[in-house]
């Protein structure tokens, strides 16, 4: 079948106790993309993971990995998928090359085939010099693209990666995104899941957003950025004086709900027409006669994601269990 | 290179080959961590020796053995078997460590052997034990500790205590996947040092408060020392109670009783993890 979806969840249901983890997930992703799953901390990410790749039993509907179900034939599942989690999953104390070959002796690959995979996966991941050193001596981005390398190893038909990017500083991020371009131009379909909107505008064919276990939207990067307005203007005012005139003159230009924040004195709203945005904002400021402390452009926050297609804001953990 | 990993086997002798293939796979990764911190290895033994050389020496002289005989002889197979005991540390600490790093995860998102994860550490913590013990005994035949009843009733006496290292294992595997972090090991250890002393290693319970000799009596390591003392022919077996009487029978059902109870345990405790 061509157009078998490589991924498939047709409203999953989690709870752990009391609390829905999961609550009527939906997904597909077509064969040889790259799809985002973006969402808050608590939003459901790491569970649709773990049920996708057999780690965890899934309390209701239904869901398949390269045309397997992963209920009933777990042991099939994996062996056709590559997971790399939250936490870099790799042993310190080996090297980076033992750790290849071990995870390769464990996917049956024999000694032999599974040493010649650690070469060329430490190669392709930029590892080569360091594969003899020992995993602790590695920098969080190294360790990142070791994890990589080892989800890497049977050339997975989907391979899982859990927030790849979290905890890592700008550098590392930076490594992480090149090796997974790599990836993605070989032709592997990706599931990844971020707390970032720029990482999956960056490196997905396709985004859903997801929220207290549903999918709230889903699309290319491109139409979800149109329907939540895309770029923001942002007005930082030296005082909050004028802040009512100033929600004002930004609403004129504005695609969505415009917001301000008192104490910050800052008014900003998504705006669809970048330049035709700031210049008329920037007009009617300096006609009204007020004086601005900064005026920008930028991406929306997920937070502002957020209250775009929910109305609400992201909520913090403890929130959402209350 | 196209990679392409056989088949999961479907037969039962398969799955064995498969799991003694993925287990080994698995030890192999703690005796690559043998020999890449030969140092790490190396301070663990000394600190062992240096138990025995501590308390043989410090203490040995004023300590007195019930029925006479040398105080360092007694010690020997109580710092033996308290080794054993001391070991379940190292087990909880390496199962704890895999889960909260994710290593645990991604071995059951492999196609492995899903026994082989048990098996491995099984087997790499058995092969440590064999290895402390043996550095001890070398230790102990160096401070005129001896074998007295021959080399089988001695091999028995090595079964005894690789018995209740085993036992231990599943202790140590259920607390293991219980502990939330490694951190939290720590207060495992604080419950395992009063655990190891209340015992008839360092004097005999009959030389103890009445009450507390009765705990240190009916301690299962009390009987794995007892056993071993006997079976060496090393001195301070004794006491009149039921249980010391009967060491070598308890040296076998406290192990026993431990892995019926922490083996179902501990496998239920890891399939768990899937909830
Ligand atoms: N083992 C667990 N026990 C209880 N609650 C859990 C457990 N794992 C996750 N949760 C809860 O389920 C929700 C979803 O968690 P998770 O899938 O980890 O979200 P994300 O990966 O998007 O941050 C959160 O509210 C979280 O607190
Ligand atoms: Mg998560």
């Amino acid at each position: 079948m061509v157009d078998q979806p490589a991924v498939l969840a047709e409203g999953l249901i989690k709870s752990y106790g009391e609390k829905r983890a999961l609550d009527g997930f939906d997904l597909s992703v077509a064969p040889g993309s790259v799809h985002g799953l973006l969402g808050p901390n608590g939003a459901g990410k790491t569970t649709a993971v773990r049920i996708l790749a057999t780690l965890l039993r899934l309390d209701g509907g239904r869901a398949e990995v390269a045309g397997l179900d992963v209920a009933r034939q777990p042991a099939l599942v994996r062996a056709k998928i590559g997971l790399v989690g939250q936490s870099a999953a790799v042993d310190e104390v080996l090297s980076g090359r033992q750790n290849l070959e071990m995870f390769g002796r464990l996917y049956h690959l024999g000694p032999a085939v599974a040493r010649r995979r650690a070469d060329e996966l430490l190669d392709y991941f930029g590892l080569a010099d360091t594969g003899s050193k020992a995993v602790k001596s590695y920098s969080g981005g190294m360790r990142r693209r070791l994890d990589l390398a080892a989800g890497m190893i049977l050339r997975p038909a989907v391979l899982f990666l859990d927030e790849p990017t979290t905890g890592l500083d700008p550098r590392g991020r930076n490594e992480v995104w090149e090796a997974m371009r790599a990836l993605v131009a070989a032709g592997t379909t990706v599931l990844l899941t971020t707390q970032y909107l720029d990482e999956a505008d960056q490196l997905a064919d396709r985004i859903s957003v997801i929220d207290t276990g549903k999918v709230i939207a889903e699309g290319p990067p491109s139409q979800l950025k149109s329907t939540i307005g895309g770029d923001r203007i942002e007005v930082v005012l030296r005082t909050p004086a004028h802040l009512e005139t100033v929600v004002g003159i930004v609403a004129k230009v504005a695609t969505g709900e415009v917001e301000s924040i008192v104490d910050d004195r800052t008014v900003s709203a998504p705006v669809s027409d970048r330049v035709a945005a700031l210049t008329e904002v920037v007009r009617a400021l300096s006609d009204a006669g007020i004086e601005a402390e900064d005026i920008s452009l930028r991406r929306p926050t997920l937070d502002e994601v957020f209250l775009q297609l929910t109305g609400h804001r992201a909520e913090k953990k403890e929130e959402v269990a209350a | 290179m196209t990679m392409v990993a056989p088949a999961p086997p479907s037969s039962p002798l398969g799955r064995l080959r498969w799991a003694l293939a993925d287990g080994w796979t698995v030890t192999r990764r703690d005796i690559i961590h043998w020999i890449r911190q030969p140092v790490a290895l190396i301070v663990n033994l000394a600190f062992s020796v240096m138990l025995v050389l501590v308390f043989g020496y410090l203490f040995g002289g004023a300590m007195s053995v019930p029925g006479g005989g040398n105080y360092r002889e007694f010690l020997l197979p109580g710092m033996l078997v308290l080794m054993m005991f001391f070991s379940l540390e190292s087990t909880i600490m390496a199962i704890t460590e895999d889960k909260s790093k994710g290593v645990t995860d991604r071995f059951r998102s492999m196609p492995m052997s899903p026994s082989a994860v048990v098996l491995g550490r099984a087997t790499a913590d058995m092969l440590m034990s064999v290895i402390t013990l043996v550095a001890l005994v070398a230790c102990g035949l160096a401070v005129d500790w001896k074998i007295n009843r021959g080399i089988g009733l001695a091999l028995a006496a090595f079964g005894l205590m690789l018995l209740l290292r085993f036992a231990l294992l599943w202790l140590g595997i259920y607390l293991g996947l219980m502990l939330p972090n490694p951190e939290s090991v720590a207060a495992v250890q604080i419950l395992v040092w009063p655990l190891g002393f209340l015992t008839s290693v360092y004097a005999p319970p009959e030389t103890m408060p009445n009450w507390l000799g009765t705990i240190a009596e009916w301690n299962p390591l009390s009987s794995t020392v007892s056993a071993v003392r006997e079976l060496f022919g090393n001195p301070g077996i004794g006491g009149d109670s039921w249980i010391a009487q009967h060491s070598i029978l308890m040296a076998v059902l406290w192990p026993v009783l431990i892995t019926v109870v922490f083996f179902p345990l501990a496998v239920r405790r890891y399939q768990r993890l899937s909830r």
